[in-house]
């Protein structure tokens, strides 16, 4: 146990680290995919192009090489994120929005055409269509499948860990050098962490998708 | 919602108008950020044929050092599908078993792996193993990481899939006096690999992005090739290959990805149109799995 209490600084800032992490891309994501997804569906052909673009370039793009880019491509048209972290935080928004989009265009889909057929009986134009009548329902149905991608998404931080930014992997790694008689603790400490983020969203996930499921 | 349109109105003169200019204001500030880029690049000097023909000249090693990174690249991706494919329907008959004290540790297994990121089950391997006593190098440790976590997915897949077949096909197998073994393996089995198929597909582009994960545990794979490579030119000609070289990497990866995508999607087609599949549902991976690096549901 001695292990523990030992490098506890370390292991909590790794943590806090992997959390403000996954939080931080996770709302990027979140915003980004709903737009990608509603450009995906506009009336406006040459948005629903580049959605269905950077969807399936994103798709097919490892998030390593995104992280790659993001960290030693850009400097080449003299752009750069003022810290590692945001280079971490921007790579996987960028990556995730891309699954977001794809959650949330196929719960726009389950959404009954008769409501946005009402809605634009009523004279609804898009925007106002999209935005209280069908993306509301929308969000409803996805909270499953958003909810994995979020725990997807915690998971991924993992990447990071590459890229110079002392989340819980990168924390592994450097214990293990250090402690290497105590790999098996090392290693438990740390899926016990990632497991501490991941089972209480799973529970949450439940939860909401309890409290706001539709009959249908 | 299956039609796109039922949205909105179908736009008329006046909007198709407005779309229009929109469309030329976009596109027009689109191509002066591209512009800007090209510009800074050219700036830089990153442009310059000399600096690009690196690439493709056989002198310099470049092809072949790339070529064999994919070669690399698609060797563990090839050895961990056909191993997860092989356990992941183990896994799967093993969960569907009706003894529990089959189905129970089964279960614990699936969800484990599923739950663990993909990363830190390859460096699990990389680190730990070796000194249990069990000799495992970059490749080995990737394709087990990479197994490990796809055998559990795959088993999710497989499950869904074999649960899918149509109730009365399991029925009418049992009517007609078949074994349970029977029934899986002559009824249930071929309907669900056939659905399953272009699932399989999407889930080895999922793993082929998954395996540039080699560039952390440092398996020369394409990103790993790439790096080496510019440190190998960083040091006899100084920072002039580097963005080039990146570039190629990563082109390679995603044409390789979107052919799989292409073809996945080819066979989906197929599939639907097959009438000895008795698929009703679009069958689709979910968008957490096509997240790979560890992407999939944690148990509730």
């Amino acid at each position: 146990m001695s292990f523990l209490a030992d490098n506890f600084a370390l292991l909590r800032d790794a943590f806090l680290t992997t959390l403000a992490l996954g939080v931080c891309s996770g709302i990027c994501a979140l915003v980004l995919g709903t737009l990608l997804a509603a450009m995906r569906v506009s009336p406006v052909k040459p948005l629903r192009g580049a959605a269905t673009f950077y969807v399936e370039v994103f798709r097919n793009t490892p998030l390593t090489v995104v992280f790659f880019f993001l960290a030693f491509g850009i400097v080449e048209i003299d752009l750069q994120f003022p810290t590692r972290f945001i280079t971490a935080v921007a790579a996987l928004s960028l990556y995730t929005a891309a699954f977001v989009c794809e959650a949330v265009r196929s719960g726009i889909n389950s959404v009954p055409p008769g409501q946005a057929e009402a809605a634009r009986a009523l004279g609804l134009d898009f925007r106002q269509t999209l935005g209280t009548i069908v993306l509301p329902q929308a969000f409803r149905t996805v909270v499953q499948p958003l909810g994995n991608v979020w725990i997807a998404l915690a998971k991924n931080t993992s990447i990071a860990a590459g890229f110079a930014v002392t989340e819980l992997a990168a924390a592994l790694v450097r214990l293990s050098n250090q402690n290497a008689d105590k790999l098996l603790a090392v290693f438990l400490a740390i899926v016990a962490a990632y497991l501490v983020i991941t089972l209480p969203s799973a529970w949450l996930i439940g939860v909401i998708e309890r409290r706001t499921a539709i009959l249908r | 919602m299956s039609s796109p349109t039922v949205l909105f109105d179908i736009p008329g003169p006046r909007a198709r108008r407005r779309h229009r200019i929109g469309t030329f204001v976009g596109g027009l500030v689109l191509l002066i950020l591209i512009g800007l880029a090209l510009w800074r690049l050219g700036s830089n000097g990153q442009l310059e044929p000399a600096r690009w023909a690196v690439l493709f000249d056989p002198n310099s090693g470049v092809p072949q050092a790339f070529g064999r990174a994919l070669v690399n690249t698609l060797e563990v991706a090839a050895v961990a599908m056909v191993a997860a494919t092989v356990m992941g329907a183990l896994l799967a008959a093993g969960r569907l078993s009706d003894h529990r004290w089959v189905r129970v540790p089964v279960t614990a297994v699936i969800e484990f792996f599923r739950a663990v990121p993909l990363l830190i089950l390859i460096l699990f391997c990389l680190l730990y193993l070796p000194t249990a006593g069990i000799p495992i190098g970059p490749f080995g440790a990737l394709a087990l990481g990479l197994t490990l976590y796809n055998m559990a997915v795959l088993a999710e897949i497989f499950r869904a899939g074999i649960l899918s077949v149509d109730r009365g096909q399991r029925e009418a197998a049992f009517a007609l006096g078949m074994r349970k073994t029977q029934v899986m393996t002559l009824v249930l089995l071929p309907q669900a690999v056939r659905r399953m198929l272009p699932v399989l597909i999407a889930q080895l582009v999922v793993l082929l992005k998954d395996s540039s994960l080699g560039f952390i545990v440092g398996y020369f794979e394409l990103l790993r090739q790439a790096r080496s490579l510019v440190e190998f030119f960083n040091f006899k000609f100084g920072d002039l290959y580097t963005f080039q070289l990146y570039v190629a990497a990563a082109l390679i990866y995603i044409a390789v990805n979107l052919l799989l995508s292409a073809l996945a999607r080819y066979v989906e087609r197929r599939t639907r149109g097959n009438t000895k599949v008795a698929a009703t549902a679009e069958v689709q991976l979910p968008a957490d799995v096509q997240m790979g690096g560890g992407g999939g549901a944690v148990p509730v």
